[in-house]
């Protein structure tokens, strides 16, 4: 009993890395109906960025705050001069942007960083809180960093008239634009949002999983199962995902089938659940009009 | 009749329009001139050009393939490695564990590709876009840890995967290793295009153009929406693992790893540069997945990777509908440019 404790604990803090990735994505989803394969690579660039502040002597939270900003500004830029040059996009000739934009970032961290494995700083205490063992201060702090900023994103898109305005840029461009919003800035803004969050998630998530180019291949894997699995239209949905996805891939890897077949058996239950319901767990169902 | 119409823009694909008598004998022309050049090809390069012109025409298929479910049919696949993995598995262990002759593994991996891309594409029939596009890719990542997988040692030889022999030329032809087999691919290349041609301009194709372009208007119209999506599954399946089998020969190994999900995504990426829906566009992306990646590396040897993804950034600026897409437009231009000086000539 206590090991499945052990295994399920475990398992919600590797689903909150995958949570907080899924959300991002969501986020990017919202603001601009696209999903972005170079999301990882992107939240993976900010967090060496991060760490290059850190290693430099900057105190942890003013870097945190830097590399924010920095990875705000580096989304709007990429959505500017890289999205826009495209023309008359159809989603696969972005899916290759996406990819060239993946490969990008992770071979000029291999170049500039190198592709030895680095440690990351934790902000939270290294001794465990409340007198037990099951769950670190790290896991549970980056646990609750992803709610605040799903709380946030949250208040942001629902109670400001900015909010609204993105997501009616997203759902209905030409309509938004003969009212009066800006589109084009719409979007750069979805794309730095969605930068920051994953600058965020990267920086959570490294303490973890240790700095490499590579660190984001699986992580976006099961993010994007997640966010799928969730229902891509909701920030809420995508984070249960994230936690779910953790929970399912421990449990199954400790118990059911061992590790060495544990992701290819969680990705054939991702595929059962969309069978039974295709627009994810809490994804709304689009009806097309004829 | 303007070939850049606005549904064609739309969708990134060539719009149905019967070709005027001209431009089919400059297609005709064209093709001969290409066909001449791919026969005079390995006579004149290197045993290791040959070696790579190979695999270009392997990977032409594979995107053959792929360009009938996801160009013509609209069903984004992110896993396509996995059929050309089946495929090139099928070969080897034909040959490495029952003896049987090179040329017999071609079409047993397109009826085991068939077979298994049809049972695929049924639950596959429930999910669009995204959705479809995870479970596509979920496939693309499984299929190296499952030919890892220990009870399946005993066919897949497990990491070390299988050594095969390379065939020498049949009949005495004074041909080495490396040209016969260059030849072999043509023939099978060229009958795979040939086919493929002739299923995509007839009734399946425009069924399937139908699907991808109004599903709705396809399913009133009494076309078997359900049945044809899980056709093109096995369809575009059984290419893409014809084309695994001929580049398993090619290669003389395969390994779990060389089939991870980046075969999958340069298969995808081959395409768009190629051009969607397209035919031709199949080869022009193959040449793309085989030669600009040694091209990036010798720009840079430090971020190989980054020109590479600057090249593709570039290549879909410039043209957004790919090479054939290109080319196409191009070639209207010329057409126009040429008619407008023709009517002032005579005005």
């Amino acid at each position: 009993m206590d090991g499945l404790l052990h295994q399920v604990l475990a398992g919600l803090a590797t689903g909150g890395i995958y949570a907080s990735v899924a959300l991002a994505m969501v986020m990017i989803y919202q603001a601009t109906h696209l999903l972005n394969f170079a999301q990882g690579e992107m939240a993976m660039f900010s967090t060496y960025m991060a760490w290059a502040m850190i290693n430099a002597g900057v105190p942890y939270w003013i870097a945190f705050l830097f590399t924010v900003t920095l990875s705000f500004a580096l989304g709007v830029l990429i959505q500017r001069v890289v999205l826009r040059a495209v023309r008359g996009p159809t989603v696969l000739s972005l899916v290759v942007v996406f990819i060239g934009l993946l490969v990008i970032f992770n071979s000029l961290a291999g170049w500039i960083f190198t592709y030895t494995i680095k440690t990351f700083p934790s902000p939270f205490p290294p001794e465990p809180p409340f007198g037990q063992h099951y769950v670190s201060s790290h896991e549970l702090g980056a646990i609750a960093v992803t709610l605040v900023v799903l709380g946030l994103l949250y208040s942001f898109f629902r109670f400001t008239s900015l909010g609204l305005a993105m997501r009616a840029a997203a759902q209905n461009p030409v309509s938004s634009r003969l009212v009066g919003i800006r589109v084009g800035w719409m979007l750069a803004l979805g794309w730095g949002l969605a930068a920051a969050i994953g600058a965020v998630a990267g920086m959570m998530i490294a303490p973890t999983v240790y700095l490499d180019p590579n660190m984001m291949g699986g992580i976006l894997l099961y993010a994007f199962a997640a966010a799928l699995v969730g229902g891509i239209d909701s920030p809420g949905g995508a984070v249960l995902g994230g936690f779910l996805v953790g929970v399912l891939e421990n449990l199954l890897g400790a118990y059911v089938i061992g590790n060495e077949l544990k992701l290819s058996v969680a990705l054939v239950l991702i595929i059962g659940v969309l069978i039974v319901k295709p627009s994810g767990l809490f994804g709304r169902v689009h009806v097309t009009r004829v | 009749m303007s070939d850049t119409g606005t549904s064609a823009a739309a969708t990134g694909a060539p719009r149905v329009t019967a070709a005027p008598a001209r431009r089919r004998s400059a297609g005709a022309i064209t093709l001969a001139l290409v066909l001449v050049a791919a026969c005079v090809l390995p006579f004149v390069t290197s045993n290791y050009r040959v070696f790579q012109f190979t695999l270009v025409l392997v990977y032409a298929i594979a995107l053959l393939g792929l360009n009938i479910l996801t160009g013509y049919n609209g069903q984004i696949s992110l896993g396509h490695g996995a059929f050309y993995a089946i495929g090139a598995y099928t070969a080897a262990i034909m040959m490495d564990r029952y003896g049987l002759p090179y040329w017999l593994t071609v079409p047993a991996a397109a009826l085991v590709c068939g077979v298994f891309g049809f049972l695929f594409g049924r639950p596959a029939l429930r999910l669009e876009g995204l959705y479809l596009a995870l479970a596509t890719f979920a496939l693309g990542v499984a299929t190296p840890q499952l030919l890892k997988y220990k009870h399946l040692e005993g066919w897949t030889g497990g990491v070390q995967g299988i050594v095969i022999v390379k065939p020498d030329a049949p009949f005495g032809l004074p041909l080495n290793p490396d040209q016969w087999l260059y030849f072999f691919t043509l023939a099978v290349a060229v009958l795979m295009f040939v086919l493929g041609w002739n299923l995509l301009r007839g009734r399946v194709g425009r069924a399937l153009m139908a699907i991808r372009d109004q599903p709705i208007a396809a399913s009133a119209m009494g076309i078997d929406t359900a049945l044809y999506k899980s056709l093109a599954f096995g369809v575009s399946a059984m290419t893409t693992g014809v084309a695994g089998a001929l580049g398993a020969i090619a290669v003389q190994f395969v390994a779990p790893d060389t089939f991870s999900i980046f075969l999958s995504i340069s298969f995808l990426v081959g395409m768009v540069i190629g051009g969607l829906a397209s035919i031709p566009g199949a080869v022009f992306g193959a040449l793309f997945i085989q030669f600009v990646p040694n091209v990036a590396d010798q720009v840079s040897k430090a971020a190989p990777w980054a020109i590479y993804g600057v090249l593709l950034i570039v290549f879909m600026v410039l043209m957004p509908a790919g090479i054939s897409g290109a080319i196409r437009i191009g070639w209207a231009r010329i057409r126009l440019f040429v008619q407008a000086n023709a009517q002032r000539d005579d005005g």
